[in-house]
């Protein structure tokens, strides 16, 4: 029944037979390399499944000893381990990957995304041994891989291009001349870099020698490649990128933009299609130009032309990046195509199917990035943890989550935090905008810090709403960090309303006995509760008066009606608050009454007691908190690169103490004291979880 | 934790309970008005204890008087108050005066309700006497316990006494004597419970050390059997109160205590939470309250819980988690013997006790403290009817001269003389490995387990694959092959299932399933062991 499926599918899609299938599999599946995201890959590859099947591919799934459990060794139809954990000895492994394709008979091979998705050698490789690879062929791969040669071909086409030096910088001091030369603000960037790895902004002569060590180092350690380069940085620009698409005819297609403006450090997080800046003849004029470069290095498959723009509508082009990206989903919402079906029709060698004409934009979509990351460090600092529960939003219409994990699934220091892709479609954006916060509210992780809260902030803030953003929009709006959500009153009386009523209903439950007791339970009947919240070191004394399901709240003269099913075991909360529906999550709840609530995407913790225990409290001892300016702990789970400093050492505040890494990014961690240091807990090499102690001082 | 509410608070609260003794008093409308007079006194005095003063004074050391910790512990207007009017009788060193008698003299008893189930309850008052122990003291609290035991239903004390009443002498010790008798004959027929919420000191510990469980309230709570002074004249070491008996002594160090809590409040209310566990009485089946947790709930966590490598240890109480009612696991001497793991939880709603390996801590093996950390809380689950639920990974006994010296075998005796004593229901299940003679400890169906599961992922074999191999093939060549073929015929659940050593190879996401339904079928289980007059463990 799937063959009879899959080729109604692509008869009315293409009225021609893709023939994979006839062979024992088809597809070869690789998921690839940590330097980028092995989750995120892993929902690349079970996108790319999920089409195959509806094509009638088969697919095999390759993997290391680790991940046989992985979730993309499941949904394959075979799978082959391609050697141990470490990537080098396996999906790294080359020899290995030619191994399994050759004992599978596969024909082709999509590479997921990452390190050999855009490795020359591999594409080389599997060309000699008639494999197709499903993605374009080695000459744009190479000259589109390497920042300053495609520069070079882009300037060729007439593609706009930002000033710059367009060569290698062999060092710190060139790099200084060269900026002066430009002017500042410069962007020191790694050639074979992207995803914002070795990238660094500099504003004056200092900063570029700086920029241009850390650069070149994550550069070496990220890409195997420190060659650097310098272009003039614009300042609070746009990152809006056009899909192509591109067959082996030499024909192309623009399929609209994707604006992917809210980023921090220089990582996407939450993206758009379409953009809400772009007229008709400037997505146009993009447009046009992106094609333009795609024929000129005779791309073939589906590509992104990377583009800034500014506030006067200028773009300039930035990258391409040859492989299919983490937010096309988007796009594929907006215009109805299957990118992953049409890059294995232009790979086996099909026309494109559609004129330029033919592509719409139907809708608006929108992606968030669903990290395993504390956003309250620095827009997200790496988390890690065992995924306890975890429950995606599908049940919600128009929502889409690509994700490569499931409950129980552990993310480590070792691996890139993504989740998930979170996608909701709408008519109008105000109507994807409104599905996103449902989405985020009903979406369930436990066991790891993740960024929903931040998430959830930015899709509701006034300057996203209006359209009024750039790169610069996290740091801008959040200039003291991100802080979590902030409660207007009402929204504080409907969550302390909340908080108490959950109290009563699990204090009532409580009392619930079942089954034939020798001694009679006399449960405290009573309709009426004094409580006393403390919520952010606030306390409010409440009345609380139930009736069935429902509650009236008194909280300072104002009633709340709070009614829902008091699921106690469940991980969501739906309630209706003075009419109004909302969906919380219960994320604690205790013995001595602290309740934790995620609300409106942020968690809050509050104390709920009877008046009688809140008003002994006072007698309580206070415990003292620890120093915390004398202890310096890593802020998140990483490897520690360099101790700067040994017992004795007299550091000044803002010293750089030691180096932490993780996911390949090095963060330098400073004193946050003038001080002598006490004693040094670690050392290069090292290993630590997030809270661990690093360094102490006097 | 301060809440800025007035200060007249208390005084305020103190009156409002005292008017409504006198007022259930009234209704007795005594005609004698000067009896009646009098009887209005005697219950005002006692309801102050030892005076505003002391009061405050007790306040002060971040403690809550007796009769505060009552209204906290039961529920409201719940209490129902013996003895109000005892005092004590010493008349030696000016005891005799009568600012030196107190209503009710240095304890609070009664009974009363927690979530509507009675208790039996004493409180020992540190604002008379400091709390210390008279006769009279000793009488009130013998007996709320004789007439627990005869009811049917817990006992809970909240210990705050600086020891015995030194001016009544023997009258104190035979004071203490009384009580332990008590606490002794109550073993095993209803549950008590020790919060040490102050000093015990001396004899007074071995009540907290009778009764089933013993809880601290860390920094304010102190057990042991001389004080630091003592200590310092009779050995010359130097150490503080805290070190020598507080919480985080005792709760990880000796395992004497088997939980503490921030302070006064919170460990009440959490007694309050933790008392909905226990069944009044030995007569009594363990309770189900009700539950929203679906009872066929899959847990798909479960299935790559257990990692590929043996040797690569995970979180026992991940299982736990997953598998109980609503994440609810109270566990019972978290930061002692941290390689077995154990606690109260819910399944369905009833109660259940867990005893599983902790795989992340000393690989789960069993030694002395784990075997007898396990052995008490298995005897507490058999003697109060609640089904047990055992997770097994144990890669056997700890060796070496510390433990063979400290008597390993006696110990590890213990649990297994617990696991094969208890007649409620007994689930197993291996989730890793069942080497050896921990394999026949942890719960097996040799020792009248009910249900045995083994995870896909389970080993029972005598020891690991390498052992094995190097007793095997002493001296011979290939070891390497010998171990690859120990593996595949041993590391793995089917020479347990062949032989009916497990009743079945379970999907892990299925755990909670199966064990709600068994516990259904097992809760009808009738088992008795043959006559005695007491077992004999290997104490």
């Amino acid at each position: 029944s799937q063959s009879v499926r899959s080729f109604l599918l692509i008869q009315t899609v293409s009225h021609k037979h893709v023939c994979f299938s006839k062979q024992r599999c088809g597809v070869i599946i690789c998921r690839y390399s940590t330097v980028y995201d092995p989750n995120e890959k892993v929902s690349l590859i079970i996108r790319v499944i999920k089409t195959c099947k509806k094509m009638g591919i088969k697919t095999v799934a390759v993997h290391s000893d680790v991940d046989s459990s992985a979730v993309h060794v499941k949904v394959a139809d075979e799978a082959v381990c391609v050697g141990p954990a470490p990537t080098s000895k396996s999906y790294l492994n080359m020899d290995a990957i030619m191994n399994a394709i050759k004992q599978t008979g596969a024909q082709a091979v999509h590479p997921g995304y990452g390190f050999l998705s855009e490795n020359k050698e591999f594409a080389k490789r599997l060309a000699a041994e008639g494999v197709t690879f499903i993605g374009p062929d080695t000459h744009a791969i190479q000259a589109m891989g390497d920042k300053i040669e495609s520069k070079l071909i882009a300037k060729a086409a007439k593609v706009n291009t930002i000033p710059g030096f367009d060569g290698v910088v062999k060092d710190a001091e060139e790099a200084v001349k060269i900026a002066g030369e430009i002017g500042y603000p410069v962007m020191i960037k790694a050639s074979a870099g992207g995803g914002g790895k070795g990238m660094r902004i500099a504003w004056n002569d200092e900063e570029t020698r700086e920029g241009f060590r850390f650069s070149s180092q994550e550069a070496l350690s990220s890409f195997g490649d420190d060659r650097l380069l310098i272009e003039k940085f614009i300042d609070n620009p746009r990152h809006i990128e056009i899909q192509v698409l591109a067959d082996k005819h030499g024909d192309a297609l623009w399929l609209n933009e994707r604006e992917c403006s809210i980023q921090r450090r220089n990582q996407k997080v939450v993206e758009e299609a379409p953009s809400t800046f772009l007229d008709p003849d400037t997505r146009r004029a993009m447009g046009e130009q992106a094609v333009s470069l795609a024929n000129a290095v005779k791309y073939s498959s589906a590509g992104t032309v990377e583009f800034l723009v500014d506030s006067k509508k200028n773009f300039y082009f930035l990258e391409m990046n040859t492989r299919l990206q983490v937010e096309h989903p988007i796009t594929e919402c907006i215009t109805g195509l299957d990118l992953v079906q049409q890059m294995i029709r232009i790979a086996k060698g099909y026309k494109l199917q559609h004129k330029q004409s033919d592509i719409p934009i139907n809708g608006w979509a929108v992606e968030s990035r669903v990290y395993a990351e504390d956003p309250y460090k620095s827009f997200g600092l790496p988390s890690i943890g065992r995924l306890s529960q975890y429950q995606e939003p599908l049940d919600l219409p128009n929502v889409r989550v690509d994700s490569g994990i499931q409950e129980g699934s552990d993310i480590s220091i070792y691996y890139d935090p993504m989740i998930s892709k979170l996608v909701t479609y709408g008519k109008t954006r105000e109507e994807a905008l409104k599905k996103m916060e449902d989405a985020l509210d009903n979406y369930v992780i436990r066991g790891v810090t993740h960024n929903i809260p931040l998430l959830r902030e930015i899709i509701v803030h006034p300057r996203f709403v209006s359209g009024d953003i750039s790169t610069k929009f996290l740091p801008e709006v959040y200039p003291d960090g991100f802080k979590g959500h902030m409660l207007t009153a009402g929204e504080r009386r409907e969550l302390l309303a909340t908080a108490a009523a959950l109290y009563v209903a699990a204090q009532l439950r409580s009392q619930k006995f079942l089954g034939d007791l020798r001694v009679s339970v006399v449960p405290a009947e009573s309709r009426q509760w004094e409580l006393c919240v403390e919520l952010d070191k606030g306390v409010h004394m409440l009345g609380v008066s139930r009736s069935g399901n429902n509650y009236t709240v008194e909280i300072d003269g104002e009633k709340v009606e709070v009614s829902g099913e008091w699921n106690l075991a469940s991980a969501l909360l739906p309630i209706t608050i003075n009419g109004k529906h909302r969906t919380l999550q219960c994320l604690l709840r205790t013995a001595a009454g602290e309740i934790s609530l995620q609300y409106l995407g942020t968690s809050f913790k509050l104390r709920v007691l009877s008046n009688l225990a809140a008003s002994l409290s006072k007698h309580m001892p206070e415990k003292v908190p620890e120093d915390t300016s004398s202890i310096l702990r890593s802020p998140m789970p990483g490897s520690v690169v360099a101790v700067s400093v040994k017992p004795g050492d007299n550091v000044a505040e803002g010293q750089e103490i030691c180096v932490i890494e993780a996911m390949k990014m090095q963060n330098s961690m400073t004193a946050a004291k003038t001080a002598k240091v006490k004693s040094v807990h670690c050392k290069a090499g090292d290993t630590v979880g997030e809270g661990d102690l690093l360094v102490e001082l006097e | 934790y301060r809440w800025p509410l007035d200060e007249a608070g208390d005084g305020q609260r103190l009156e409002h309970l005292a008017s409504k003794v006198l007022q259930n008093a009234r209704c007795y409308s005594v005609s004698h008005l000067s009896v009646q007079e009098r009887i209005e006194k005697k219950r005002k005095a006692a309801l102050t204890g030892g005076g505003q003063l002391r009061i405050a004074a007790q306040h002060k050391r971040g403690k809550l008087t007796a009769r505060e910790r009552l209204e906290l512990l039961l529920d409201p207007d719940s209490f129902v108050e013996y003895d109000m009017f005892v005092e004590h009788r010493c008349s030696d060193f000016g005891m005799e005066a009568d600012h030196n008698k107190y209503p009710g003299d240095s304890v609070v008893t009664g009974q009363g309700r927690i979530n509507g189930r009675l208790v039996y309850v004493f409180s020992q008052d540190f604002t008379v006497f400091g709390g210390s122990l008279s006769g009279a003291h000793a009488q009130k609290v013998c007996k709320i316990m004789d007439q627990a035991m005869m009811v049917g239903a817990p006992v809970i004390g909240l210990n705050d006494s600086g020891g015995a009443r030194i001016q009544e002498g023997v009258e104190s010790l035979a004071g203490y004597a009384d009580i332990f008798l008590r606490n002794v004959m109550a073993s095993g027929v209803v549950p008590q419970i020790s919060l040490i919420m102050g000093p015990c000191a001396g004899g007074a510990v071995y009540s907290p050390a009778l009764t089933d469980f013993t809880f601290m309230v860390k920094d304010t709570s102190y057990l042991f059997i001389t004080g630091p002074d003592v200590v310092k004249s009779v050995t010359n070491e130097d150490v503080t109160q805290e070190e020598l008996g507080g919480a985080k002594t005792h709760t990880t160090v000796s395992g004497v205590a088997h939980r503490a809590f921030e302070n006064d409040i919170d460990a009440l209310l959490n007694l309050r939470d933790f008392f909905n566990f226990l069944p009044l009485s030995n007569k009594d089946p363990a309770p189900v309250t009700e539950c929203h947790d679906p009872r066929d709930r899959l847990v798909p966590g479960l299935d790559t819980i257990v990692p590929l490598e043996s040797t690569k240890a995970y979180d026992m109480l991940d299982i736990v988690h997953g598998i109980v009612d609503e994440r609810e696991f109270f566990e019972i001497m978290p930061n002692y013997a941290k390689n077995i793991v154990v606690g109260f939880a819910r399944m369905n709603g009833r109660t259940v006790g867990i005893v599983g390996n902790q795989p992340k801590v000393a690989s789960g093996c069993l030694d002395i403290n784990s075997s007898v950390k396990g052995a008490r809380f298995v005897r507490f689950c058999d003697a109060f009817n609640i089904p047990i639920i055992t997770f097994v990974d144990v890669p056997g006994f700890l060796p070496g001269t510390a433990q063979e010296y400290g008597g390993i075998i006696r110990h590890g005796a213990k649990l297994l003389y617990a696991f094969a004593e208890a007649t409620v229901p007994k689930i197993t299940v291996i989730t890793r490995k069942a080497y050896g003679g921990a394999y026949d400890v942890m719960s097996s169906k040799h020792l009248r387990g009910d249900v045995n599961y083994a995870w896909p992922s389970a080993e029972v074999a005598v020891m690991g694959a390498k052992g094995a191999v190097q007793i095997i093939f002493r001296g011979k060549e290939n070891q390497a092959e010998a171990e690859a073929e120990y593996v595949e015929k041993f590391a793995n659940p089917f020479p347990a299932a062949v032989r009916g050593f497990v009743d079945d190879i379970i999907q892990p996401s299925t755990t909670r399933k199966r064990i709600c339904r068994d516990l259904e079928v097992l809760a009808s289980k009738k088992q008795t062991n043959p006559w005695k007059k007491h077992a004999n463990i290997p104490l």
